[in-house]
């Protein structure tokens, strides 16, 4: 055990100093580190521990995707292709409609049946069909169903990224968890507030014509002709608009939306893609002197009377908005809307003030800490001892360098593992000077107590760390915050404090030895 | 110049002492059962689901004014607890009925009785679904630690042992939840980190002790178990009260100076060192002793340390 061949000694020295070089940036003041970054070649290291939102202040979301909501869509969608398809084969039909996640009909001559079941099922691929007298219910098979939530969370994702990017917030991270779930990390955000109400919006825009023959004590006795419906209006919560289910278009062709001024008030005006804007320009060409209506999540914004055809590809919409809204109805429509509501399941905010004095209560804890450690090992093992506290010192550059690299978060449990490993560290240090003692104690000569210091404390060191490290590992699954960050640091520090507790450690005694050749064990 | 925290050769029965050990055990374990069955655990919000928000103000808080104002908002239970300092708070609201804008309301109606004048330092929701997975994972997490900690050592050594390891941990882990029990502190994921850690922690003395009783027991074949146990405990205690000292020296200061956010979690973990260096002493080897470990059985790295020892 104490012969390190030559290759071995390179290795650890290596990696003592690189571990300093990578380290180094973290204990920088800032402004040195943004001169370091300019003046010092990028194959440098530069990258810093990342702090986790409890340290640096800022507020974590944890979103779910109500696929329910967009599997309802979907099966809706489905009801609509099918009447396209029915009416396309001639096929006479009765009660088309949605229930319970499945869309049905009533073939109305026992005779078509097989026709329109070949028929419909030639629409698209991942369809099932049960049959029940002469009805026919027709629903996505399971891996049509998991791929279309699939495809909903990852559309959600982007859509809260982009939204979420509009609104200037630094760094966001946004990552999905799990099946449906979306996880939100916005750093330095002490107020979710604002994000909350955006990211809450489907922002589902739709441009429909708005029928008046319908009065409004006919709404009020739920008199509304087939094909339309009573949509509330945004401005005044008693009023609702009779509106004609077909779309014309879609927010989906939107392709700018800017809030502005007109007349002193704020409005939100948008341009067209190509298509959408010659759908328009149809539209309101034939459709002078009526008025349609511009639908947010099933609330009619506005219903503007059309005067003349409106041929550019833009338009304003204008409510009863303040700048602020304005604003925020011009970035939804810019990003785009959610296929699907999201809710938020889970939110920790923390201000930059605690977390700023986390830190620095955690740090002060840690310095005493160490100093402790350092008078203990010093009086107890002196030599020996100051050994065990530089090997200490590179196990904490070590878990730094681990941490730069790996782009771990250090929370404030984190720097509760980091004094844990402090703690721990030299705990196989202890180990191995005593049982040195034991075996000098016995008769041993002074390199035989040196070897079997090392050799025989191993099995007792390894058992010790993967204990340690088996409950450090199961903390990966508590969540994803300050306790995932604890156990990343926490073995991350057992498994270096192996290096330099027993590597390194032993490097410096048997270096030692050999330059001073001592006639006793010196502990 | 070298010191030693113990005289060299202790020869202490921790055998004969076992039924002192035992009683104390087991008192601690009757006390853990009454408080939990009487006091309870306090679980915090992750588990609870509800509303935490965390509050400085810019002089002394008058907790009992407070909590007047905010029991007459008609949010359910309202609990407030000085935070780390008297101008900190800790408020709790029971999660509101409905959705998210319920939730927000809460806050908003909080803040805005508490008054001008306040920072908000913290604020957490946890939605109830949340907490009753976070409360299943914690509970998985536990069970998992315990088996394989038990399993781990039982195949390192025999299954006597893991048996023992596991007794002795467990002991650690329910003592350490009585002992949240009794303070009222609140039991959240933090909590869970504390246990999960000392459980991996506090059988470190004890497979340092049973590395060296399965030593003596290969070398010394006519010794009986009883004093195998004994020479084991005694010739480790140097090491064992070491290892635990250089611990405690690290979390005393988390405790003293870490901050409120961590004194939960560090009071834990220094408890759990101590009853664990307790527990592996008396609890773990002494169980052995009624499970009659086979001897001489050799082991993977012990085999040949003992070859080449020889």
């Amino acid at each position: 055990m104490l012969n390190l061949s030559r290759w071995n000694i390179v290795l650890i020295i290596t990696v003592a100093v690189l571990s300093i070089l990578y380290a180094l940036p973290n204990v920088l003041p800032q402004n040195s580190r943004q001169w370091l970054e300019t003046h010092v070649p990028s194959w440098l290291p530069s990258r810093t521990v990342t702090l986790g939102l409890d340290l640096q202040g800022g507020s974590h979301l944890l979103l779910e995707v109500k696929t329910d909501v967009a599997m309802a869509d979907r099966v809706n969608a489905l009801v609509d292709e099918m009447r396209t398809e029915l009416r396309k084969k001639e096929i006479p039909y009765e009660n088309l409609n949605a229930e319970n996640g499945k869309a049905q009909v009533t073939i109305t001559k026992a005779s078509d049946l097989e026709t329109a079941r070949a028929a419909l099922a030639g629409m698209e691929v991942g369809l099932v069909f049960e049959t029940q007298g002469n009805t026919l219910r027709v629903s996505l098979n399971e891996e049509a169903v998991r791929e279309r939530k699939r495809q909903v969370v990852d559309q959600s994702i982007e859509i809260v990224r982009r939204r979420i990017d509009e609104t200037g917030t630094r760094e966001p991270s946004i990552q999905r968890e799990g099946e449906n779930r979306i996880m939100v990390q916005l750093p330095g955000v002490s107020d979710p507030e604002h994000i909350k109400t955006l990211l809450g919006k489907t922002a589902k825009l739709t441009f429909q014509f708005v029928n008046d023959e319908v009065t409004p004590q006919d709404i009020a006795a739920h008199r509304i002709p087939a094909g339309f419906e009573a949509l509330p209006t945004t401005d005044n919560p008693e009023k609702q608009e009779v509106v004609n289910r077909r779309v014309i278009l879609t927010g989906e062709t939107l392709t700018d939306a800017q809030a502005a001024f007109e007349q002193g008030m704020p409005v939100v005006s948008f341009a067209f893609d190509g298509m959408g804007g010659r759908k328009f320009a149809d539209a309101t060409s034939s459709n002078v002197g009526k008025r349609f209506a511009i639908i947010l999540d099933n609330e009619v914004i506005s219903a503007p009377v059309i005067r003349e055809p409106i041929l550019g590809g833009r338009g304003i919409i204008s409510g009863n908005f303040t700048v602020q809204s304005a604003q925020d109805l011009a970035l939804l429509l810019r990003a785009g809307a959610l296929p699907a509501p999201l809710v938020v399941l889970e939110e920790r905010t923390v201000g930059a003030g605690l977390g700023s004095d986390s830190i620095k209560s955690g740090m002060f804890a840690l310095l005493i800490g160490l100093v402790l450690i350092i008078a203990i090992m010093v009086i107890t093992y002196g030599l020996f001892g100051v050994f065990s506290i530089i090997s200490l010192f590179f196990n904490l550059t070590l878990i730094l360098t681990c941490m730069s690299v790996l782009g771990a978060t250090l929370t404030l449990p984190g720097i509760a593992g980091i004094m844990l490993v402090i703690g721990t560290s030299v705990d196989s240090n202890v180990l191995i000077y005593e049982r040195m003692r034991d075996e000098y104690k016995q008769g041993r000569t002074l390199l035989g107590a040196l070897d079997a210091g090392y050799r025989r404390a191993m099995s007792a060191i390894i058992d010790a760390n993967v204990t340690h490290l088996i409950g450090a590992t199961l903390m990966f699954w508590l969540g994803s915050g300050p306790i995932k960050g604890f156990g990343v640091t926490l073995s991350l520090g057992i498994l270096t404090s192996l290096f330099t507790a027993i590597e390194l450690n032993r490097l410096m005694v048997v270096t030692w030895t050999k330059l001073r050749r001592p006639k006793a064990l010196p502990i | 110049m070298p010191f030693r925290i113990l005289p060299e050769n202790t020869r202490i029965d921790f055998v004969r002492l076992r039924w002192i050990a035992f009683t104390v055990t087991l008192l601690m374990l009757v006390a853990t059962g009454v408080l939990l069955a009487t006091l309870g655990i306090n679980f915090g919000t992750d588990f609870r689901g509800g509303i935490l928000i965390e509050a400085r103000a810019p002089q002394a808080i008058d907790l009992h004014g407070l909590r007047e104002k905010l029991d007459g908002l008609g949010l359910g239970q309202v609990e407030l607890q000085e935070f780390g300092a008297p101008t900190d708070v800790l408020v709790r609201v029971k999660r509101q009925e409905g959705a998210e804008a319920e939730q927000n309301a809460a806050i908003a109606k909080v803040c805005d009785s508490m008054g001008t004048g306040y920072e908000y330092r913290r604020v957490e929701v946890v939605g109830p679904r949340v907490g009753e997975e976070l409360r299943r994972a914690a509970l998985i997490a536990l069970t998992c630690a315990l088996i394989g900690i038990g399993l781990y050592v039982a195949v390192r050594f025999e299954w006597q042992f893991g048996v023992a390891a596991l007794a002795a941990t467990f002991h650690d882990v329910l003592v350490t939840v009585g002992l949240y029990s009794l303070l009222r502190m609140e039991f959240d994921l933090t909590a869970v980190a504390a246990l999960l850690t000392l459980a991996g922690y506090s059988i470190n003395d004890t497979v340092v002790v049973f590395d060296r009783i399965r030593e003596n027991l290969r070398r010394s074949k006519s010794s009986t178990l009883k004093q195998v146990i004994n020479d084991a405990v005694n010739q480790t205690l140097s090491r064992t009260m070491m290892t635990s000292l250089t611990t405690l020296m690290a979390m005393i200061p988390l405790v003293l100076f870490g901050g409120a956010a961590l004194f939960n979690f560090s009071v834990a973990i220094v408890w759990g060192i101590v009853v664990g260096t307790f527990s592996s002493i008396y609890v773990a080897a002494s169980l052995l002793l009624y499970m009659k470990p086979v001897r001489g059985i050799p082991s993977g790295i012990g085999k040949t340390e003992a070859v080449a020892a020889n």
